[in-house]
């Protein structure tokens, strides 16, 4: 089968392209990437893109491989180029479209062709030259040679090239008189301003001002304009009508499987572009492994890629963080110091899933993740209006809402759900959740200030944001797999007050010693 | 068309800015009161041109006796000169008067502006032209052969012709006709101004010759928009042919004001020998040497600012000082001593930018440049601030100096008591010494001359203001070791009794 799309293997699937931003994009702060990376990209409508992730492994597969090929800068800068060349075709096209006058379209139409034949032709020459080892990029390459060298496409220069050298040969000429423009052709008339400026050339000593008057081009014409080039039309009429007929033949000469691709390559290139910068500031990227069975997940030295995109450029560093859960754990319970990181690192879990689906390469080093169907985010809310009770009915009904749409390949992501509750009605709502979704058995980060949570079975996996050690106000923004021990924060801030058990037993001085100092 | 009357190779530019030492030396040696006689009656120009020569020296021999030359042609031929100055005068004048209409840049009124303006300096131009042809005999330097012979060549009768059937046609009696071909969206492009092709045919000839195919486009009478479009095309067909012309009316302007100026420059040496003259006074052409000969003699030479400011008989003074580097000037207060520096500095700077000197003879060796380190009369006060303040402008000196310059010093490092202040002296001048600059030192300062004097240097001199036995000044001066009192003693008596 000859090549069809960039993005996809199974092109019979059309794409959906009135996709809304899915409910959980706000939560992992997806929103902020995917508006990042198709800001400046509006033309190419590469949103749908981003709110589709892929379930087929070759898929994956397929993106991967041309992510990887684009990594070779000649081929990623040839793109570009490209991209840049098909936008000011686009340009070029809708000028065309707001000349006034036909014979002025039909002349500029001949200009937009010749710059889409350069494009192609050069860009295929261009990917000749690059080594590719992606079935897309191997398959595209192909077919844009073929089409290169097709009688379609060589009509369709040739033609164009031949009357613009046809219209590049009428020379006219204007005489003004009085109110009026004779229209005639050339007759090999003296250049009268070369004469002149050969007769004052001997008095041109150093520079003096240049005293043109500078007119601004304007491709449009005025009534005058247009009435001589009527004038000239009728001088070569076999000319003109070579060109209205091409310009009427030719209106669909791009293919649609190259604007298809120039609009999907667009999805890599803007991903691309958005990650760049983070991994010249040396933040790791890796393809992960996704598997449709639940034997283990983890990542290395990941991180949230939209809080590494704001970090970038300020002096803060961006911590990165590594999780594994075995073959039988399902749900990771993260507490610990209040801004420590525990809500970054539960994004972070729901970001690499997503991004992992859409086939793009992950934050992180080594990264094993589960192929979900769903992604399923409660994150509190600020407190509105409604009274606490309100509040906690709001957490459940919504709790509830989302268990039954999950499935076992389901994800979830609970963010302090019920911190408006007293600890005891936390800790029984939070043991239920959890046992329920133990029972769907899916994949969950659930960010609590309850303890106890992390050690309700062996499921469950406890992860604590630590602090450091000699100062214990400063956060590592580590998250760490260790037993939560409920005191940490809170020695945290005794320390600071120097208020601990060894700060208190020193300050209280020896009476003798007191009185000695005094 | 060069009119390098200054340089052989270059243009003169006049200065409007100069460095600080520049501003210092001509404030130092009162250069203001020879300009100011150069530039006639008050005329800002030559003062400016003046200015700008006498501080802008040459140190090239070959440079010195170009100007000469010149300058002894001018001599020679005053009213010539004059003349040819007046028409460049006339020019420019000219041009203020048509060519500072064009405000609006279309190009037809740009070309009709410098069409009129054209015709005006080709009138000019004939008359300088005519008197390189009746006058060019009456000179002999290099510079005015040049430019007579060049004037000849380039601006001939068939020459002027030509212009003026041009200047004829681009007022374009019969229409304008132009070349275009199709550009981007069949625009119009390439506009090409072309001569119209005079028919040959006669008029039965013409009524029955086949027609030519071709369209008129007519303007509608009240077609407004369609008016502005034809006019705009119009200028755009004439915008190059218009900016050649005005571009000659600039470069036939740079022409007259190159020639007023380096002519001015002139003009202001005869003036400068006028006052001289009327005072009965005496020039002569200096004989500049080579700057590694160490060469400085000269008999009867003055103080050309003393003398044009006095009516009075002034002093003039002799010296032979072949192979000095290091002239110390010492001795009696009001014996002349600065008066003396002054002319030596002065006439330094005449010579070498081409112009007579005041002395009856003076030969030299040029220098590369000439730096002044006076101190600052409005200030007598032994103030460490004051000496904290001379140091800074020999710091800046030494910032820019070069070797085979001169710096002439005027009790410097009299800021502080005779000890440091001759320590000082003694340390910056040995360096300067070293380092191949001359220096001439008017000093009050005892320990400084004398500790140069032990060294017994053949490249050092020692003058003294000389006194007579009778305690009255000569204004005199005789190579003699330091003396230790500068006889204010005498000055006091003069004064008091």
């Amino acid at each position: 089968m000859t090549f069809q799309s960039i993005l996809f293997t199974d092109t019979s699937i059309p794409i959906e392209e009135t996709l809304s931003t899915p409910s959980f994009f706000t939560d992992l702060n997806l929103d902020q990437i995917t508006t990042a990376i198709t800001k400046s990209k509006e033309e190419y409508n590469l949103l749908p893109f981003f709110y589709s992730p892929v379930k087929n492994m070759n898929t994956l597969e397929y993106r991967h491989e041309i992510f990887r090929d684009l990594a070779n800068e000649n081929l990623y800068k040839t793109i570009q180029e490209f991209a840049f060349n098909m936008q000011s075709m686009r340009e070029k096209l809708k000028t065309t479209s707001q000349l006034r006058y036909l014979y002025q379209k039909e002349g500029y139409f001949l200009d937009v062709i010749k710059f889409y034949a350069q494009t192609v032709q050069t860009f295929s020459k261009q990917l000749e030259t690059i080594e590719l080892r992606s079935k897309g990029f191997l398959e595209f390459r192909q077919y844009l040679k073929n089409y290169i060298a097709s009688t379609v496409f060589l009509d369709l220069c040739n033609e164009s090239k031949k009357i613009q050298e046809a219209l590049s040969q009428i020379q006219y000429c204007l005489n003004f008189e009085g109110a009026s423009i004779h229209v005639r052709k050339y007759e090999d008339e003296e250049d009268y301003r070369s004469m002149v400026e050969k007769t004052f050339d001997k008095f041109k000593q150093g520079s003096v001002k240049d005293h043109k008057k500078t007119y601004l081009f304007r491709l449009d014409m005025n009534h005058v304009e247009a009435a001589i080039l009527n004038f000239v039309a009728q001088l070569y009429p076999e000319t003109f009508s070579i060109v209205s007929s091409y310009y009427t033949n030719n209106q669909q000469y791009c293919p649609s499987i190259i604007q298809r691709f120039d609009r999907e390559i667009q999805f890599y290139i803007s991903y691309l572009d958005y990650i760049h910068p983070l991994q010249k500031a040396s933040l790791p990227f890796c393809y992960p492994n996704v598997s449709t069975r639940k034997n283990g997940i983890s990542a290395t030295d990941s991180f949230d890629l939209a809080l590494a995109n704001k970090l970038a450029g300020t002096k803060q560093q961006i911590i990165c963080n590594s999780f594994e859960l075995k073959e039988n754990e399902r749900v990771l319970v993260v507490t610990g110091a209040n801004q420590g990181g525990k809500t970054t690192f539960a994004r972070t879990f729901g970001q690499l899933h997503y991004l992992a689906q859409l086939g793009c390469p992950i934050p992180g080093k080594i990264v094993n993740l589960f192929l979900f169907d769903h992604i399923f985010t409660h994150f509190e809310r600020e407190e509105s209006l409604t009274s606490l009770h309100g509040k906690l009915q709001d957490d459940l009904v919504r709790i509830h809402k989302v268990l039954e749409q999950a499935t076992p390949q389901s994800i979830f992501i609970l963010n302090e759900i019920f911190s408006s509750t007293t600890l005891k009605d936390a800790f029984w709502l939070g043991k239920n959740i959890i046992e329920k979704i133990l029972t769907l058995d899916t994949f969950c980060v659930y960010v609590t200030f309850v303890d106890e949570l992390s050690r309700l079975n062996k499921k469950t996996v406890s992860f604590v944001s630590t602090v450091f050690p000699e100062n214990p106000v400063m956060r590592t923004y580590q998250i760490v797999r260790q037993p939560a021990d409920g005191l940490s924060y809170a020695l945290a801030i005794a320390d600071k007050y120097h208020l601990t058990y060894t700060y208190v037993k020193g300050r209280i001085k020896n009476e003798s010693v007191a009185a000695t100092e005094k | 068309m060069k009119v390098l009357l200054l340089q052989k190779n270059d243009d003169f530019t006049v200065r409007k800015e100069f460095s600080i030492h520049e501003e210092t030396l001509f404030k130092d040696l009162e250069l203001q009161i020879i300009c100011n006689a150069m530039a006639g009656d008050d005329n800002p120009l030559l003062f400016s041109i003046s200015k700008t020569a006498i501080l802008t020296t040459t140190a090239d021999l070959e440079t010195i006796q170009y100007r000469q030359d010149i300058l002894k042609d001018c001599l020679k031929n005053r009213d010539i000169i004059q003349n040819l100055y007046q028409l460049t005068e006339t020019g420019i004048q000219g041009d203020k008067n048509h060519y500072y209409n064009i405000f609006v840049n279309y190009p037809s009124s740009i070309l009709h502006y410098s069409d009129e303006t054209l015709n005006f300096y080709m009138m000019i131009l004939k008359k300088i032209r005519t008197i390189a042809d009746e006058k060019a005999s009456l000179f002999s330097s290099d510079g005015f052969v040049q430019l007579f012979s060049m004037l000849q060549q380039e601006l001939t009768d068939s020459y002027f012709t030509e212009i003026a059937d041009h200047l004829k046609n681009l007022d374009f009696p019969h229409g304008l006709s132009v070349s275009a071909s199709l550009g981007e969206a069949n625009k119009g492009i390439n506009y090409v101004l072309r001569k119209q092709k005079k028919s040959n045919k006669n008029w039965l000839q013409k009524l029955f010759a086949k027609k030519e195919p071709g369209f008129t486009f007519q303007l509608a009478e009240r077609d407004e928009s369609g008016a502005r479009a034809f006019s705009e095309l119009k200028d755009i067909a004439i915008n190059t042919t218009a900016n050649t012309l005005a571009q000659s009316v600039d470069h036939i302007l740079a022409f007259f004001t190159q020639l007023q100026i380096e002519l001015g420059f002139y003009i202001g040496c005869l003036n400068l020998y006028d006052q001289l003259i009327e005072k009965k006074l005496f020039i002569s052409f200096p004989v500049a040497f080579p700057l590694n000969e160490h060469q400085l003699s000269f008999l009867k030479l003055y103080d050309s600012c003393l003398a044009l400011g006095t009516d009075t008989c002034i002093q003039s003074n002799d010296l032979s000082a072949n192979k000095k580097d290091f002239i110390f000037i010492t001795g009696a207060n009001q014996g002349g001593k600065s008066t003396f520096l002054r002319s030596m500095g002065i006439a330094h700077l005449m010579m070498q930018c081409g112009m007579f000197v005041c002395a009856e003879l003076f030969q030299a060796s040029v220098c590369t440049k000439i730096f002044t380190h006076y101190r600052k009369e409005e200030d007598h006060s032994m103030t460490s601030g004051k000496l904290d303040e001379e140091l800074l402008r020999m710091d800046a000196i030494i910032e820019d100096i070069t070797p085979h310059c001169l710096v002439l010093f005027n009790e410097s490092f009299a800021a502080t008591n005779e000890r440091d202040g001759s320590e000082i002296a003694r340390q910056i001048t040995q360096g300067l010494l070293e380092n191949d600059i001359k220096l001439f030192f008017v000093t009050h300062l005892y320990e400084f001359p004398h500790a140069f004097f032990d060294k017994h240097l053949d490249n050092i001199l020692f003058l003294q203001a000389q006194r007579s036995p009778d305690g009255s000044r000569s204004f005199q001066f005789t190579e003699k070791e330091p003396s230790a009192t500068s006889y204010g003693q005498d000055l006091y008596n003069t004064i008091f009794l």
